[in-house]
């Protein structure tokens, strides 16, 4: 077994370090040595966006990132998303859409959403539909999700 | 972006009456999981919890001649390794599976970890737990296992011929009831005939011979299994796995380990989708014997590729189909053969392909031949409407082909033939009240269907479906609190928002807000048996216990406030949350009152209730697709798509929706792309998201719904299944808009790009 990798990073707005095994990746180590099993493992392999999270602005699949590479990165999670004033407008408007059925891919798909309309705040369906192909849902067929996501951006932008 | 619409003729009459019932209410376990809070089966962490990981085999068909796990056991962080010997012998015991019926254990063992002989690419022979899921790894590879590899047999036809390789010396042929002489890949040959299929076809003016085949196929949830196991020294069994049904994982381990239910309780974690994937065990009892002979806590969590290789999938299969019709477009005989693969076990569903397959139609005269073949593939699962997308598929098809022969609108042969109450189906059992020509007339007359399409190489295909539903065993147990609250433990596992629509049927009993109603999933020892959540089943059995649980609440209410009023019970009544005299004298008190004061006095107000329904009632969909082919490269995109469907009683609309959303488009994956392929090997080459293509949000449009409300008289608010059915009529609705797109049809699926330019380049 190779030695142990010490890294720093932030996550969620605050300084975590933790030491990880060459091997392990990102989802792993947020997963297992983090305890922040919001961000889940659907395939492994960077093909269902189970696991999206927001790296240095950039949404990544964790899974297929190591957990030695953040050292000195941003990262943002699920867990972080809940401000002092309550649900994320994406949380809330999930909810409001029924936009999850068995709710495993909703922290991918909400993370998606986030890294969207932090970069298109007008995103229209075609760019959702677009932006989210990286995401994999197999209970909704995916309509209530696109609409849950338009219906975040006014509340966005409010927010602003 | 279109809207979604609720049709009901009825719906200010159903406003007026129900004040939960019909609203959308944001689900009881929606901020747990739009947070990451929720805990699904992975998430599950214990303390010394250790990782147990699966070896699989290489080969299709192999004789294990050996398993030399020395090595394995010697590295440093493995504490435990097993075979299919640690298994107590199966002998010829049973076990039930509620929805999927009785079936042989020996098979179910043998399943979960092979014991003399591998039937599939992927079949579990020895298990590791270590203390860290990469050294479990690491330790399978040092497993030596000595196979003797014989021809695999992939194709349901080709299992059935004479001269087949064996998957099992032991199998032999059930043939209309009696047991063949020699064996066979052929598990069972069974029959359902309806009048005089002979005058039936001499009656008609057209006849259509037709095969239709439909490729292997995945559940595709997106949450691979996970089950975690604490065996502890004293016999005591605890399990937190993600699950269809809890029970059903008692049951099962039960059996399989032999170990009594009374010292297993099996925790439901969330689920993360099962279709009905995650009804029979996988990982379960390796996680349980892993955790025994380590003394510790094992979790085992599969990866895709063996989510893949060796859960689910659902049947691949063979239709033969010979239908007549008249001049005037009735349907005059259908005679039709059906051979689903099982897997590498007995027990497909052809028996429900086989009911399901002419249900929208009264047809009186027909013949259906069902056959269950074992084949080189994992043993099938139920998924969504299990069996019967299959052959409606080809029903459904053929229909088409005889409307644009008879030049009719497919709505029009719909409602000429379309099933009603009292119609016999083809076991001989009459129709009850459905909702099949109230469906059909609400989709001919949809805007959607009112608009013509225009557009070169675009075409608009319809199909109806039909599946049976479900009714079974259901458990709930209910505690009003001292606040008026009500605590409402369900026995259901909640794939889709049941928890709230269970909930929404008690609170419309008491006249309270839903959010008064506190829903969790109860484990094994804290609620009554319960059968899986599947068969369309959930809302309407689970939600009639709780309806129950709510009215015995609703009389215990009446009878203390009449007691202490001193009062005649009859004089007492509860509507809108508040109890009150009916005599005259205006006493009045509302829930929260009456509940704080019973409960200082230790006074308990509860109900646990078991319901096993019979008249759960038959769902129908019909489907209106758009599409347009791209003849270059035989791309087929999805243009407009509405599914209208009766529902009887929709609770939740928002979740009827969804559910409507979700069948439609897995059966638009199921049309268009997924497929197991497998190598002439038998090993199957496409086991990752990327190359088992499922159908992404780029690929559609919105799903529009329409929702028929036809109350079933089987359940006190008129409730119909709704989850499965939605995913029936897609496959044939597509490939019906592809013929009237380009002019050819195609019967076999999916319809992939590569099949659909080879159509169009042989019929030009």
């Amino acid at each position: 077994m190779a030695a142990k990798v010490h890294v720093t990073a932030t996550i969620n707005g605050e300084p975590v370090e933790f030491l990880c095994e060459p091997r392990q990746s990102l989802l792993e180590v947020l997963r297992d040595e983090l305890k922040l099993t919001g961000s889940k493992e659907g395939c492994n392999n960077g093909n269902c966006g189970a696991c999206s999270v927001i790296l240095d602005g950039l949404l990544v699949d964790a899974c297929i990132v190591l957990g030695a590479e953040i050292d000195g990165c941003t990262v943002e999670t699920i867990e972080g998303l809940m401000g002092p004033e309550g649900l994320h407008p994406l949380q809330q408007t999930f909810l409001e859409n029924a936009a999850l059925q068995c709710g495993v891919c909703t922290p991918g798909f909400i993370m998606a959403g986030k890294a969207l309309l932090e970069k298109k705040p007008q995103a229209t369906e075609g760019d959702i539909r677009h932006w989210c192909a990286g995401n994999l849902c197999r209970c909704t067929g995916y309509d209530k999700i696109v609409r849950a996501i338009i219906d975040a951006e006014p509340q966005l932008e409010v927010k602003k | 972006m279109n809207p979604t619409q609720t049709m009901d003729p009825a719906k200010t009459e159903v406003e007026q009456k129900y004040k939960v019932i019909g609203t959308r209410p944001i689900r009881h376990d929606g901020v747990d999981k739009v947070t990451g809070r929720a805990v699904y089966g992975a998430d599950v962490q214990l303390p010394g919890m250790l990782h147990g990981k699966v070896l699989r085999s290489p080969h299709a068909h192999a004789r294990v001649k050996s398993v030399n796990t020395e090595k394995a056991e010697a590295l440093y962080g493995v504490k435990a390794v097993m075979t299919a010997a640690d298994f107590p012998d199966a002998g010829s015991r049973t076990a039930n599976l509620g929805e999927l019926g009785e079936v042989p254990l020996k098979p179910m063992c043998d399943n979960v970890m092979a014991s003399d002989k591998v039937v599939y690419h992927g079949h579990a022979v020895a298990a590791v737990a270590a203390t860290s899921p990469h050294i479990a790894e690491e330790a399978l590879k040092l497993i030596e296992v000595e196979y003797e590899v014989l021809p695999p047999v992939m194709d349901v036809l080709k299992a059935m011929e004479e001269d087949s390789p064996l998957l099992h010396d032991d199998l032999y042929t059930d043939e209309l009831g009696e047991k063949s002489s020699k064996p066979s890949n052929v598990a069972s040959h069974s029959r359902h005939v309806l009048g005089d299929i002979n005058q039936g076809f001499a009656a008609a003016d057209h006849i259509l011979e037709r095969e239709y085949r439909c490729a292997t196929v995945h559940q595709g949830y997106i949450e691979p299994h996970a089950a975690t196991a604490m065996w502890n020294p004293d016999g005591y069994l605890t399990m937190w796995v993600t699950t269809q049904g809890a029970f059903t994982v008692r049951t099962s381990v039960h059996q399989i380990l032999e170990i009594p239910v009374s010292k297993l309780k099996v925790i439901p974690t969330e689920i993360g989708g099962g279709f009905g994937g995650k009804i029979p065990v996988y990982g379960e009892p390796v996680a349980a014997v892993l955790s025994r002979k380590a003394r510790r806590p094992v979790k085992v969590v599969m990866d895709r590729t063996e989510v893949f290789q060796a859960t689910g999938p659902t049947s691949g299969s063979y239709v033969k189909l010979k239908m007549g019709v008249t001049n005037e477009g009735r349907i005059t005989a259908a005679e039709t053969m059906l051979a689903y693969e099982a897997g590498g076990y007995p027990g497909s569903v052809v028996s429900l392909g086989g009911i399901c397959m002419f249900a929208p139609y009264n047809v009186e005269n027909l013949t259906i031949d069902m056959y269950d073949v074992v084949v080189n593939k994992p043993k099938t699962a139920a998924y969504r409407a299990p069996g019967a997308p299959n052959s409606e598929f080809a029903a459904e098809c053929m229909i088409d082909e005889f409307c644009e022969i008879l030049d009719m609108d497919p709505m029009e042969f719909r409602l000429k033939n379309g099933a009603k109450e009292g119609d016999i189906q083809c076991h001989g059992i009459p129709h009850p009240r459905i909702g099949c020509l109230e469906t059909t007339e609400a989709a001919r007359d949809c805007e959607h269907y009112q608009t013509p399409l225009e557009g070169p190489n675009r075409g608009r295909g319809v199909a109806s479906g039909y599946w049976v539903n479900a009714g079974l065993t259901s458990s709930v147990t209910a505690r009003l609190n001292g606040d008026g609250t009500v605590t409402l433990q369900e026995g259901s596992t909640d794939i889709g928002g049941t928890r709230t629509s269970i909930a929404m049927q008690l609170a419309e009993v008491l006249g309270i807000p839903v959010e008064d109603v506190v829903p969790s999933v109860a484990d094994t020892d804290s609620v009554g048996y319960t059968e899986v959540t599947g068969g369309s089943r959930v809302t309407f059995a689970t939600g009639w216990a709780a309806y129950n649980a709510g009215q015995s609440i609703r009389s215990q209410l009446i009878e203390q406030a009449a007691a202490i009023w001193k009062v005649d019970k009859d004089q007492v009544s509860l509507a809108d949350g508040v109890i009150a005299t009916t005599n005259g004298d205006s006493k009045s008190i509302s829930i929260k009152e009456l509940a704080a004061d019973l409960s200082q006095k230790g006074i308990d107000i509860g109900s646990r209730e078991t319901v096993t329904p019979q008249n759960h009632g038959g769902a129908y969909a019909t489907h209106i697709v758009d599409v347009e082919v791209d003849p270059d490269t035989g791309k087929v995109t999805i243009l407009r798509y509405t599914a209208v469907q009766d529902a009887g009683r929709a609770i939740h609309p928002s979740y009827v929706e969804g559910q409507m959303q979700g069948g439609v488009v897995q059966g638009i994956g199921w049309a268009l792309n997924e497929e197991y392929y497998y190598n002439e090997d038998g090993h199957l080459m496409n086991s990752s998201f990327l190359d088992y293509r499922m159908p992404t949000s780029l690929d559609l449009p919105m799903i529009e719904t329409i929702i028929v409300e036809v109350p079933n008289p089987g359940h006190p608010y008129g409730v119909r299944g709704v989850g499965e059915v939605p995913i029936v009529p897609p496959q044939a609705a597509v490939s019906n808009a592809i013929a009237r797109a380009v002019g050819t049809r195609l019967g076999d699926l999916p319809m992939s790009p590569q099949r659909v330019v080879k159509a169009l380049s042989a019929k030009s």
